[in-house]
């Protein structure tokens, strides 16, 4: 029974220390320590907050970064495709200009030297047609220089003519 | 969140109901033991011619004294006038008096263990210590008693006499506050020192278990009002938790079986009850006072609730009493088997037990400082909660 009966002195002091101690270690202790541990945790957390912003402003810029060269890569990949048409174009367009002018030209060779070759022919004609007219006279002299042969040929002929 | 909240309270509730049953069977337990070993004493040492093995208290000084188990066991759980160290040394602590004729304050060496009455101011004082006591009709303890002139007891004069001395635990106690109040001191200096740094030392040892108070104990239970009641949550773990460990300490500073005291855990649930009740709002009072039920249910309801109020800092009570003075019950029980069986070839397994039973007691003084704030937590959180 002596257990289960609480004797008032210790009740008295228990009540008294106890509450003595409370309100020592509330203003002594756990107002700076839960205080400390507070700001403590709090600056972590902005510590950690920043670090993430910091993070993520990194990550911002190495996107942007890509991004700008993604840009300028596919403007300089534009501007040699830009060139390589204009190139292509400008080379095309010499070579048909080149074409066109150098046919002209044979054309105007192949006029010419049909104009020379018939101015040619007529010459190689005429001087033809008057040697062989001389040729013939030439033969003609020596051969009608015999009557018989003269009319011998002249038989011939009328026989060619008669034929046509 | 609904059905979460219902699960919570029912979960609370069967913790309420097991913790108090537990408690129930503690204390049954004890007073079987109690009487058992009464009964059972006087048999097994009775055939013996008695070389007092035992050194507590003088018993050797009688040279031919029976050990009794229970008056020894008995000795150490319940308070004293006088604080034992070893052999035949011990501290006297001053014995304060309130009485009808004023103050009185002297040494408990007068009393030479009870053997001698002390004249005093304004009475005579006799010590009657343990199980010689006889009961007094009020409810509580009186181990000094008034001396009439005829040299007997005079009951009706001593309970004009009130005890306000500074008894064992009471010293003991003051100890555990010293100590905690120069560690929480000191750690409370080097956290002004070395403000945003990490903890270091006993710091960083404290530091842990100081969170482990606020994150899981007071915000879970409590909610966003945690910060008002951090200092008295701190306060009853700390103070539990030393005079736990203390209590487990087998030489001076410990060795007092404070937190084993009805008088302390008394104290300690009535200030868990006033610190609830006190901070309890309308919803809290609303539900005690109109409970949700039918309204011819309320004769029943409403003593429920009211009984309610007292019986949860009543089982905060019995549970640490009954925790702690069982432990120190079972080791003393165990050493006493060295001296009931008068041999040393016990010892070894005494030991071996007393080792395991130590090791338990470790684990209760945090388990015990551990639930009475994480009980007190969860009643004042009940006495907050905002119902939506």
């Amino acid at each position: 029974m002596e257990l289960v009966t609480p004797s008032i002195g210790l009740v008295f002091w228990t009540a008294l220390a106890f509450i003595f101690l409370l309100l020592l270690l509330r203003k002594l202790a756990w107002k700076p320590i839960l205080g400390a541990i507070h700001e403590r945790e709090q600056s972590i957390d902005e510590a950690l907050n920043k670090a993430e912003l910091a993070k993520q402003e990194m990550a911002r810029l190495t996107a942007q970064n890509q991004d700008l060269m993604q840009q300028a890569r596919a403007e300089r990949d534009e501007i040699l495709k830009e060139a390589k048409t204009l190139k292509d174009s400008i080379l095309n367009e010499a070579k048909k200009q080149a074409q066109i002018e150098g046919s002209k030209l044979i054309e105007k060779a192949k006029i010419e030297i049909e104009n020379q070759k018939k101015v040619a022919l007529a010459e190689v004609k005429d001087q033809v047609s008057t040697l062989s007219l001389e040729i013939a006279e030439r033969v003609l002299r020596n051969q009608l220089d015999d009557k018989t042969k003269q009319e011998a040929l002249v038989a011939n002929l009328l026989k060619d003519v008669e034929l046509n | 969140m609904d059905c979460n909240q219902v699960f919570v309270s029912k979960v609370k509730k069967v913790i309420f109901v097991f913790t108090l049953l537990i408690a129930f069977l503690s204390i049954r337990n004890n007073t079987f033991a109690q009487a058992d070993s009464t009964i059972a004493s006087p048999d097994s040492v009775v055939a013996e011619s008695a070389h007092a093995v035992s050194g507590e208290h003088g018993a050797a000084e009688h040279g031919e004294e029976k050990f009794e188990p229970t008056k020894v066991i008995m000795e150490h759980i319940a308070d004293s006038h006088v604080w034992h160290l070893w052999g035949h040394t011990s501290i006297p602590l001053p014995v304060i008096l309130y009485t009808s004729g004023g103050l009185e304050v002297f040494s408990s060496a007068h009393f030479h263990h009870g053997e001698q009455d002390y004249q005093g101011k304004y009475n005579k004082y006799r010590l009657v210590t343990g199980l010689k006591q006889s009961m007094t009709k009020d409810m509580f303890n009186k181990n000094i008693k008034v001396v009439g002139a005829d040299g007997q007891i005079d009951e009706a004069a001593s309970d004009t006499v009130i005890d306000f001395s500074i008894t064992k635990n009471v010293a003991a106690m003051f100890i555990s506050i010293l100590l905690i109040v120069i560690i929480f001191g000191s750690i409370a200096v080097s956290y002004k020192k070395r403000v945003g740094k990490a903890p270091k030392g006993l710091q960083s040892f404290l530091e842990p278990v100081i969170i482990f108070v606020r994150d899981d104990i007071a915000k879970p239970n409590i909610g966003h009002k945690y910060a008002k009641f951090m200092p008295y949550l701190l306060t009853i773990f700390f103070f539990i938790l030393f005079n736990n460990l203390l209590g487990l300490f087998p030489v001076f500073p410990g060795s007092a079986n404070v937190t084993g005291n009805i008088a302390l855990t008394f104290v300690m649930a009535t200030a868990t009850m006033l610190v609830v009740n006190l901070n309890g709002n309308k919803y809290y009072w609303k539900h005690i006072l109109t409970p949700d039920v039918p309204w011819w249910l309320y004769p029943i309801m409403i003593p429920v609730e009211l009984i309610g109020i007292i019986s949860k800092p009543f089982a905060l009570m019995v549970r640490l009493f009954a925790n702690i003075t069982a432990g120190h019950i079972i080791v003393l029980s165990l050493i006493s088997l060295i001296f009931i069986f008068k041999t040393l070839a016990i010892a070894p397994v005494s030991v071996a037990f007393v080792l395991f039973m130590d090791v338990l007691e470790l684990l209760v003084a945090f388990l015990q400082a551990f639930i009475f704030t994480l009980l007190s937590a969860l009643f004042i959180g009940m006495a907050v909660e905002e119902h939506h």
